[in-house]
């Protein structure tokens, strides 16, 4: 009875404690395939770059604010079964050339993103939401629940602030030297969009999207019409 | 090379250090500028035909028009550039680059658009 005793609390004992040993183990090797696999071209540690030759130089997205800025779910099926978002690269004058009617993107200058594994992927997700860089920023954001109509947030978007300049909003409509933004709202975390839009400089000082003082009301608006367009449909 | 100069250049490399501090933007040519900021609209070589226009309800200045660029003075010049086109009654695409560049970057950047036209403002 005493040898059974022991036993069963030696069971007790592991599963209280197995939970919190595996996943800082699994933390561990989520860390080491990033140093591994991802750190030649993801800034994992900050400051975003701060000359334009360090903004040049930038392989991929940094990924120090990774934590704040995607959904885990989109993390790890996009890792799983990557597909471009910078339609011109990472640094667009890099992969565009003049064309007879306008500049062209250069695709054979682009390069594809490596597929991971569903288990490395669920790994390097779950030590890439770990990866909190700017809860400063993060925390002075409120995005409410709401929504809006896609007609009233594609004049929002295109006729008030211009954004369709540089962002697709279709496949095939919109510009070409920002991310696409018709997958965002499954992409990104609102209170990231809404900060972004606040300010792209404080996120990234010499990116090339214009800090257009945009009103609260319509950061608002914005992120809700982000979010309905990942839900599908067109921009009309 | 002696003691003292190499301090001098250790002591040297390291203000220029301090100087490229994080947090620290550097000031960058106009040319440098024009490639990462305004090409995407106004095209590599400047002329209207930027990789974005295709669905743009207005289309970018071609700033290598002389005609239509000498007809505009500096202030104008500086003002859209940073302000945005909404400034000068112009369009909404024409954002405002008053917080990425600085006024001394945009002011370089007015002179970087007068060798583009290889004009000046006539009225000026």
């Amino acid at each position: 009875m005493k040898r059974l005793m022991m036993v069963l609390s030696g069971f007790v004992l592991s599963a209280i404690f197995s939970g919190p040993v595996e996943n800082a183990r699994a933390g561990e090797k989520g860390m080491e395939l990033l140093m591994s696999r991802c750190a030649s071209c993801h800034n994992l540690h900050g400051p975003a770059p701060t000359t334009l030759s360090g903004l040049w130089a930038r392989k991929g997205p940094d990924m120090f604010y990774a934590g704040n800025k995607y959904r885990k779910k989109w993390l790890i099926s996009w890792l799983e079964h990557p597909v471009r978002i910078r339609p011109a690269g990472m640094f667009y004058a890099d992969h565009v050339v003049p064309g007879p009617e306008r500049d062209v993107i250069d695709t054979s200058t682009l390069k594809a993103h490596m597929a991971l594994s569903p288990a490395d992927a669920r790994l390097a997700a779950e030590a890439l939401m770990s990866l909190r860089g700017h809860d400063d920023l993060i925390s002075k954001e409120t995005v409410p629940p709401g929504s809006i109509s896609k007609s009233m947030g594609a004049l929002v978007f295109d006729k008030f602030l211009g954004c369709i300049a540089c962002h697709r909003i279709e496949p095939d409509y919109g510009g070409l030297s920002g991310p696409e933004l018709y997958t965002a709202g499954d992409r990104l975390r609102p209170r990231f969009m809404a900060s972004y839009i606040r300010s792209p400089q404080a996120w990234d000082p010499k990116i090339w999207m214009p800090n257009k003082h945009v009103s609260d009301s319509r950061i608002v608006q914005l992120v809700h019409y982000l979010q309905a367009l990942s839900k599908g449909g067109s921009h009309g | 090379m002696g003691r003292v100069p190499v301090l001098r250049t250790i002591l040297l490399s390291l203000l220029i250090g301090a100087t490229a501090m994080p947090g620290t933007a550097l000031a960058a040519s106009a040319k440098d500028n024009y490639r990462t900021y305004c090409a995407q609209c106004h095209g590599l070589q400047g002329n209207g035909r930027g990789v974005n226009i295709r669905d743009m309800s207005v289309q970018p200045r071609n700033h290598t028009d002389a005609e239509y660029m000498s007809t505009r003075s500096d202030q104008d010049l500086f003002t859209a550039d940073q302000k945005g086109g909404l400034a000068i009654d112009k369009s909404v695409l024409m954002p405002p680059w008053g917080d990425t560049l600085t006024s001394a970057e945009i002011r370089d950047m007015v002179q970087y658009l007068r060798t583009l036209c290889h004009c000046k403002n006539n009225a000026q």
